[in-house]
C-alpha cells in the first residue's frame, strides 16, 4: 500500500493538473512543487517527532534545534568553510549522532515535565547561539545565504525543483521506513512498553534509559537530515526561524493534527499543516479577505491565527487527530456511559 | 427502602475490570463491613461509590421520607455534600497543612463538632499547630477519622483505619468506630476480624469484583468454616 | 563595588519579572497540572492593554502608566478566567489536551495581537522619574529596577499571605498536594482553578507592564521569550511553591546579569546551564511530589 502511494506521488512532477485553491498552478508547475517538497519535508519531520512524542512518549520541546543543526550546520559548511557537498553531508551526519547522543544523555536523566523542560532549555540555548552569530558563523538575526557552488546542478535553478521534489519525497519515504522498522523491531516494543508503564519494563530487567536514548538520537538525526533537505529545497539559506521554540511547537501541532502515534498520523499531520501554512499566507492576500472588515480580516491574514484556532477547535472535538486514534490521547474509556473520576487511576487495591 | 442501594457497578482500572457488577444495600444505623482477600476491589467499591473511579451503575441514596438520588451522575464533591464523610485507605491527610488546618478544611457549614471530635481524639488539640506530616500513622488517623466526624455526616465511608496500627491504636480506633456508629450509618472496609466482630451489624463479602455473601454479621462470623471459605482467615483471630 | 552593586539590583531586577511570570505559573501547574503555554500571551496582552489604554488617556506618563496598568491587569485576570472556565475547565483531567489548547491559544493569541498592532515595538509610557538613576554605593541605577523589585515583593508578601490566611488560599494549598482528596472533602475545586488562573493572569500582566518600563518598548514577543526563562525557574524552584519560585528567580535574574556581564552576551546560555546541572544533581526534580 506504501508503495503504490509513493508511486503515485513521484508521478506527480509528470501531471499537468490543475488543482484550484489549493494550489496555484498546475501540478507540474514548479510554484506547486516547490510547496509539495515543502509539505514532504515536513511530513518526514513532523514524524521524526512523532517517534518520539507518539511512540516513545517523550514530550520533546526542543526537536527545533537538530533540524536547525541540519540547517545551519551544512550551510556554514558549504559557504563559510567552502567544503564540498559531501564532505558537508558527512560533518552534519556526524553531528546529527554525536550532539543528540550527548544532550539525550543529559536530558533523558529526568523524565515528564522536567524532560520537557530541559529540551526546551537546551534548544533555546541554541537559538541564542545562533542569534550570538560567534565567530560570524551563523549570521545572526538575518540568517545565512546558501553557497550554490558545491551543489550539484540538478539541484540548483528553478526548473530542477522536480528533483528537489523527488528528493523530498525521498526522505520521508526514506523517514517512513525508518520509523515503521524501528517499531517493529524489538527495541521498538521496549519502547512502546516503556510508553505505557515504564516501572514494568524495569521490573523486567531492562534499562529504559538506553531505549529512549537510541529513540531520541534517531528521531533527532532524522531531523537533522530534514534540515538538510529542506535547505536544499528552499534554496534561500540558514534562517533562526528554524531555531525557535515557536517552531517545535509547530511540530507538535502537526503531528496532534494527525494523530500522534499512528502509521500515518504524523505524515498526514506535517503535509496538511504546511500545504494550509504556505497557502494561508496568500489566501490573506486574496480579495474575499481584503473585502471583509477590518475586525474579521487583520487576524485572518495571520496564519498563525488560523492555525492556533484550528488547533484548539480540534484539541476539543477531535482529539485523536484527523486519523482518528491519537493513543497518547486517548482516555481509555471502555463503553460509552462511564461517568466521574477524580484523579487518575490506580492500582486495584 | 435502604440507604444506600448499589446495583449492578463496573469499574475499568486501566485493562484489569475490577468490579464487574457490584450489588449491595446498606441499611440505615450500624455497621456494615466490606469484606473480603486482598485485592478483590473493596476499595474501589468505595471510591467508586463517591465518584473517585470512572464507574457504570447505579449508586441510590435513600433518606427516609425524602426522594432518592441517584449518586452516579453526580461529581464526588456534590456526593460527599449529601451527607458522607469519608475516611479513605492511606488516610491521606494533607501533609503540609497543620491539624488545625486539616479540620478547617473539612468544615463544610458552621455545624463543625469541634467538641465531639476532640473528646475523642484530644491529642489533636494539643497538636493543632503541628504539620500533619509530622504526625504519627496512629496520629495522621486520628486526623482522617476527626475530618469526617467533624460535620453531622449520616453516612461514613471508612476504609481500613486500622491498618498498620500498633494493637492499643486498633483499639482505640475501633473505640472511635463505636461511637460513630451511634452518629451515622457505617460502611467500613476492614481486614482486622476482631474488629468487624466488635463493630459489625451486617456483612458484604466481595471476591472477584462481585458479591458473594451478604447478611447479619453474626451469622457468617459465628461459623469459623464459613469464613475460612470467604476470606481465607481464620475467623475470630488477630491479625 | 559599584559594577557589584549595579549588577545586583539589575539582575534582582530581572529576577522580578520572572518571579511574577513564573508564580502563576507554578501555581496553576502545582494546583491543576496543566502546563500553561498561553501564560507568555497573558503577559503580552497585559503589556499591550496597558500600552494602548496609555494612549487614550491624558495626562503625564506617570498617569498613563498607572490608568494603562490598572486596565491591563483587569484585562488580564479576565482572560485568564474566561480561558480556564471555555477552554481548560471542560478538559478536566485531559492534561495533554489541556497543555495543546494553551498551545494552540498562545500561537492564536500571539498572532492576534501582531495581527492588530503589527510587529514592531511600540513604546512604553515611562514616567521620568523611573528613568532617572538613583546613586548607591557609587552605581547608577535606573529607578524603575527599585519599582520592579518592590513590585515583587509585593505580589510575594500577598500572594503568601493569601495562600496562609484565606480559605481559598488553604483549599490551593491542600489541592497542589491531593487534589481528589480536596473534593472528597466536598470542596468544588473547580472554582479554585478559575481563581488560579486569573490570579495567574493578573499577575502575567503585571509583569507585562514591568517588561514594558524595564525595555521600554513592547513587542508581539515578549511575552515568548520571557516564558520560557519562566519555565526554567518553576522547574528549578517547585511547582506550586511560591517560595521555591522567587529563590530561583533571584538566581536566574542574578546568574543571567552576571554571565551577561563577564561573558559578553552569554547570560541565556548560563541560565540554561544552570538548568541543567540543578536537573542533573536532583534527577528526580526540585519538585515536591505533587500528587494529581
Amino acid at each position: 500500500m506504501p508503495v503504490i502511494i509513493v508511486a503515485l506521488l513521484a508521478l506527480v512532477p509528470q501531471l499537468s493538473l490543475d488543482i484550484p485553491v489549493l494550489f496555484n498552478g498546475p501540478l507540474d508547475s514548479p510554484g506547486t512543487l516547490g510547496v509539495l517538497a515543502l509539505c514532504m519535508v515536513f511530513a518526514g519531520v513532523a514524524l521524526s517527532y512523532d517517534l518520539l512524542f507518539g511512540f516513545t512518549g517523550l514530550l520533546s520541546f526542543g526537536h527545533a534545534l537538530y533540524f536547525a543543526l541540519g540547517v545551519y550546520l551544512m550551510t556554514i559548511a558549504l559557504t563559510k568553510w567552502e567544503w564540498g557537498l559531501w564532505q558537508s553531508f558527512g560533518i552534519v551526519a556526524v553531528a546529527g549522532i554525536l550532539v543528540p547522543l550527548l544532550l539525550g544523555a543529559i536530558s533523558l536523566r529526568v523524565g515528564g515535565i522536567a524532560f520537557a523542560m530541559v529540551t526546551l532549555a537546551f534548544a533555546q540555548a541554541g537559538e541564542v547561539l545562533v542569534h550570538n552569530n560567534p565567530w560570524e558563523l551563523t549570521g545572526g538575526e538575518e540568517g545565512l545565504g546558501l553557497n550554490f557552488d558545491p551543489l550539484p546542478d540538478f539541484f540548483v535553478g528553478v526548473f530542477n525543483t522536480k528533483n528537489l521534489y523527488w528528493l523530498a519525497l525521498a526522505y520521508a519515504a526514506f523517514v517512513f521506513l525508518v520509523v515503521r522498522f524501528a517499531v517493529a523491531s524489538s527495541p521498538g516494543h521496549v519502547l512502546q512498553a516503556i510508553r505505557e508503564n515504564e516501572r514494568r519494563v524495569e521490573v523486567i530487567g531492562l534499562r529504559p534509559f538506553g531505549y529512549k536514548l537510541i529513540a531520541f538520537v534517531l528521531a533527532s538525526f532524522l531531523a537533522t537530515m530534514g534540515g538538510v533537505v529542506w535547505l536544499l529545497v528552499l534554496g534561500t539559506g540558514a534562517t533562526p526561524t528554524v531555531t525557535t521554540a515557536s517552531f517545535t511547537l509547530t511540530l507538535l501541532v502537526m503531528v496532534v493534527i494527525g494523530g500522534a502515534g499512528t502509521r500515518y498520523g504524523a505524515l498526514l499531520g506535517g503535509f496538511l499543516y504546511t500545504l494550509a501554512d504556505q497557502r494561508l499566507g496568500s489566501l490573506s492576500g486574496s480579495s474575499t479577505i481584503q473585502d471583509l472588515p477590518a475586525v474579521l480580516e487583520k487576524p485572518l491574514s495571520e496564519p498563525l491565527f488560523i492555525l492556533g484556532t484550528l488547533f484548539i477547535l480540534l484539541v476539543f472535538f477531535v482529539p485523536g487527530g484527523l486519523t482518528g486514534f491519537g493513543r497518547r490521547l486517548r482516555v481509555l474509556r471502555r463503553a460509552a456511559g462511564f461517568e466521574g473520576g477524580a484523579a487518575p487511576a490506580r492500582e486495584a487495591p | 427502602m435502604a440507604l444506600i442501594s448499589v446495583r449492578d457497578l463496573h469499574v475499568y482500572l486501566g485493562e484489569s475490570h475490577v468490579l464487574q457488577g457490584v450489588s449491595f444495600e446498606v441499611e440505615e444505623g450500624g455497621v456494615t463491613a466490606l469484606l473480603g482477600r486482598n485485592g478483590v476491589g473493596k476499595t474501589t467499591t468505595l471510591r467508586a461509590m463517591l465518584g473517585l473511579v470512572p464507574r457504570r451503575g447505579s449508586v441510590r441514596l435513600q433518606f427516609k421520607g425524602g426522594a432518592g438520588e441517584e449518586l452516579v451522575r453526580a461529581p464526588t464533591h456534590q456526593i460527599i455534600r449529601r451527607g458522607i464523610g469519608y475516611v479513605p485507605e492511606d488516610r491521606d491527610v494533607f501533609a503540609g497543612l497543620t491539624v488545625d488546618e486539616n479540620l478547617r478544611l473539612a468544615e463544610r457549614n458552621g455545624n463543625a463538632r469541634y467538641e465531639l471530635v476532640y473528646e475523642l481524639f484530644p491529642e489533636l488539640k494539643t497538636r493543632g499547630a503541628q504539620k500533619a506530616g509530622t504526625l504519627s500513622g496512629g496520629q495522621q488517623q486520628m486526623v482522617a477519622i476527626a475530618r469526617a466526624l467533624l460535620n453531622e455526616n449520616p453516612i461514613l465511608l471508612v476504609d481500613e483505619p486500622t491498618k498498620g496500627l500498633a494493637p492499643l491504636l486498633v483499639t482505640e480506633v475501633a473505640a472511635a468506630l463505636e461511637r460513630a456508629a451511634e452518629l451515622a450509618t457505617v460502611l467500613l472496609v476492614e481486614q482486622n476480624l476482631a474488629v468487624v466482630q466488635r463493630v459489625a451489624t451486617s456483612v458484604v463479602v466481595v471476591d472477584g469484583g462481585r458479591v458473594v455473601h451478604s447478611g447479619p454479621a453474626r451469622e457468617l462470623l459465628d461459623s469459623p468454616e464459613r469464613v475460612q471459605a470467604m476470606l481465607g482467615v481464620h475467623g475470630g483471630g488477630h491479625r | 563595588m559599584s559594577t557589584f552593586v549595579l549588577l545586583t539590583i539589575t539582575g534582582l531586577g530581572l529576577g522580578a519579572m520572572y518571579f511574577l511570570i513564573a508564580s502563576g505559573l507554578s501555581l496553576i501547574y502545582g494546583l491543576m497540572g496543566v502546563l500553561n503555554f498561553a501564560h507568555g500571551a497573558f503577559l503580552t496582552v497585559g503589556a499591550y492593554v496597558t500600552w494602548w489604554t496609555s494612549t487614550h488617556v491624558g495626562g503625564g506618563p506617570g498617569v498613563k502608566l498607572l490608568v494603562g496598568a490598572l486596565a491591563g491587569l483587569a484585562v488580564g485576570a479576565l482572560l485568564a478566567g474566561l480561558v480556564e472556565l471555555v477552554l481548560i475547565r471542560p478538559l478536566y483531567r485531559r492534561h495533554i489536551e489541556q497543555v495543546l489548547v494553551t498551545v494552540g491559544l498562545a500561537l492564536a493569541l500571539g498572532a492576534l495581537v501582531q495581527a492588530i498592532w503589527g510587529v514592531d515595538a511600540r513604546a512604553f509610557p515611562v514616567p521620568d522619574w523611573m528613568i532617572d538613576t538613583t546613586t548607591i554605593l557609587g552605581a547608577n541605577i535606573a529607578n524603575d529596577r527599585f519599582v520592579e523589585i518592590a513590585a515583587a515583593v509585593l505580589v510575594f508578601v500577598g500572594l503568601t499571605a493569601f495562600l496562609r490566611y484565606t480559605r481559598f488560599g488553604l483549599i490551593i494549598r491542600a489541592g497542589v498536594e491531593n487534589r481528589a482528596m480536596v473534593t472528597a472533602l466536598g470542596i468544588d475545586v473547580r472554582r479554585a482553578f478559575t481563581l488560579v488562573f486569573a490570579l495567574g493572569g493578573a499577575v502575567a500582566a503585571l509583569a507585562g507592564v514591568l517588561s514594558g518600563v524595564y525595555f521600554g518598548v513592547v513587542d508581539p514577543g515578549r511575552g515568548t521569550s520571557l516564558l520560557i526563562f519562566a519555565f526554567i525557574v518553576v522547574v528549578i524552584g517547585g511547582f506550586g511553591s511560591i517560595g521555591g519560585t522567587a529563590v530561583a528567580a533571584v538566581a536566574v535574574g542574578l546568574v543571567q546579569q552576571y554571565a551577561n556581564y563577564y561573558t559578553t552576551g552569554l547570560g541565556d546560555l548560563a541560565v540554561v546551564l544552570l538548568l541543567a546541572l540543578v536537573l542533573l544533581l536532583k534527577p528526580e526534580g526540585l519538585a515536591p511530589k505533587v500528587a494529581h
